[in-house]
């Protein structure tokens, strides 16, 4: 059996496509058999408590992590194995390449280059990967500059800005690569509370402006029921619950998910959750794991 | 004539010490810091990249120079290729020698520049080549910068052993000149400070541009 059904030209080829993919660390299993796909232009945030596997499904799409088994689909081509006639192969560096040009990423410690000026940042991968002439790239990273409200810092060094600049400047080196697909892992957790919302109000306008297909990991609930058309509650590397946001905060159907948001959501001196659950959906499982 | 110092000697010996150290023991020490800076980083480099095997045998290579004693490299050198002149052989032996030493302290450096900046290369679908050059280099070469200073004044101070291969260095001069004269003492001693004032200044040069270096990541 094929194991890609995706007609590759297909105008409904999912953007990512998780095929019974499995993570280990030694004899850590974090992700056994997991199946999942992300439609072209989706928001879909992931959320679940810390070690669940969230970060490594963000990084196994960015080949930061080596799959240990089954298949990821990037607009229906294979990211790194490929299925050929029922044998699983590892495909070459330079196919990996291709198609990780498509991915960007913004990592929770910003990881801008520090000998670099903030344009430099920008224009590396614009120039050097993409082949743009420096004049194009200089011109593109100033439009988006402008956008995430750093227009007077091009020259700046990253060291010399503080961590919610030092965010939009990835942001915008994200962006200068016209990624299809963006992931997003708890991209504010290293900042101050007060300039939290200054990052996610920039990605708002991103998700607002474009048609990137953005994949998120955030403890920012509000954030991901503003940005998200999707949610997928991880427990355990399995997706326990999805739904939209709607569905998702008001009427979680699952009483792990309904724990989960309790415990990160929740007043922590009324208990009150800042909207109103509806009343919980009698379900299936009475299970109290 | 048994008196300990002897002013007039001592300025005539200083022009011949002077002329030596800026020929000879300058000469190699830069010639030779330039090589082990240079080589040190590739070796480094070839360490990390190549395949097991050979990052092994590079390894005992690297090893076997690194803990076996100069001078022995130099006279083996100097009877192995009979061709090539002492000076070359010293200022080769002496950049090689030294480049082991700074394969280390690159790999250190490689290795303290951190994971992120390597992720933020493949999230950015960057060559190898260019996360070397434009990423990885400059953030490892920076912190390597003052132990590259302090081996270049280790080198500096071991150029004496070049007189066992018939090099002319400073100190060489020092000791044909008191034999010229059968008095030692005050060649020698110049040629002492001599080193002092050069590599003293250099040391303080060193510390400051290491806190001027250092990226706070
Ligand atoms: N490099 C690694 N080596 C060993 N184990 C790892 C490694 N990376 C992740 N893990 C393990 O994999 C599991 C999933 O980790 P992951 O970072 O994906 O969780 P997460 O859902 O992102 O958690 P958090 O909310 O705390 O960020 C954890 O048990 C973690 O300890
Ligand atoms: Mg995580």
């Amino acid at each position: 059996m094929p194991s890609n059904t995706d007609s590759p030209n297909g105008g409904n080829v999912p953007a990512i496509r998780f095929d019974d993919v499995e993570k280990r660390f030694g004899d850590t299993v974090v992700l056994d058999g997991l199946n999942f796909t992300v439609n072209k232009g989706d928001r879909v945030t992931l959320i679940g408590p810390s070690g669940s596997g969230k970060t490594t499904i963000l990084r196994l799409v960015m080949t930061l992590e080596e799959l240990s088994g089954g298949y990821i689909y990037i607009d229906g081509e294979p990211l790194s194995h490929d299925n050929v006639d029922g044998k699983r192969v590892e495909l070459n560096e330079k196919h990996k390449n291709e198609i990780r040009k498509r991915i960007g990423m913004v990592f929770q410690q910003f990881n801008l280059f520090p000998n670099m000026t903030v344009m430099e940042n920008i224009i590396e991968a614009p120039v050097h990967v993409l082949g743009m002439s420096k004049d194009d790239a200089k011109e593109r990273a100033r439009g988006l500059l402008q956008q995430v409200g750093l227009a007077d810092k091009e020259d700046a060094h990253p060291l010399e800005l503080s961590g919610g600049q030092q965010q939009r400047v990835a942001i915008a080196r994200a962006l200068a690569m016209d990624p299809e697909i963006l992931l997003l892992d708890e991209v504010t957790s290293a900042l101050d509370p007060e300039i939290v919302g200054e990052v996610l109000g920039i990605l708002k306008h991103v998700a607002d402006t474009t048609d990137i297909t953005m994949l998120i990991v955030t403890h920012e609930m509000q954030f991901a029921r503003d940005v998200s058309n999707r949610i997928l509650m991880f427990d355990g590397g399995r997706i326990v619950e999805e739904g939209t946001p709607e569905e998702f905060f008001t009427h979680p159907k699952e009483q792990r998910t309904r724990d989960f948001l309790q415990a990160v959501v929740a007043d922590p001196i009324t208990g009150a959750l800042p909207w109103q659950p509806g009343p919980a959906t009698p379900t299936r499982d009475g299970d109290t794991l | 004539m048994n008196e300990f110092w002897n002013w007039d000697l001592a300025f005539e010996a200083l022009p011949r010490l002077l002329t030596s150290f800026l020929t000879v023991t300058l000469l190699v020490t830069v010639v030779s810091t330039a090589i082990a800076a240079v080589l040190g980083l590739v070796l480094a480099i070839l360490r990390m990249s190549l395949p097991k095997p050979l990052a092994m045998i590079l390894k005992f290579i690297i090893d076997f120079i690194r803990m076996t004693p100069i001078v022995v490299q130099l006279i083996f050198a100097y009877f192995a290729f009979t061709n090539i002149t002492p000076l070359t052989i010293g200022i080769i032996i002496f950049g090689i020698h030294y480049a082991t030493y700074m394969a280390e302290v690159y790999r250190a450096g490689i290795e303290s520049v951190p994971k992120g900046q390597w992720e933020a290369t493949t999230a950015l679908s960057m060559s190898r080549t260019r996360t070397w050059v434009a990423v990885i280099i400059p953030q490892a070469v920076r912190a390597t910068v003052p132990a590259l200073g302090n081996y270049a004044i280790s080198m500096f101070k071991e150029t004496p052993f070049l007189l066992m291969i018939g090099v002319v260095e400073m100190v060489q001069a020092g000791l044909i000149f008191g034999g010229n004269n059968f008095k030692y003492i005050e060649a020698i001693t110049l040629a002492g400070v001599i080193f002092l004032l050069a590599s003293y200044p250099t040391s303080l040069l060193i510390g400051r541009l290491e806190k001027r270096l250092a990226f706070k990541h």
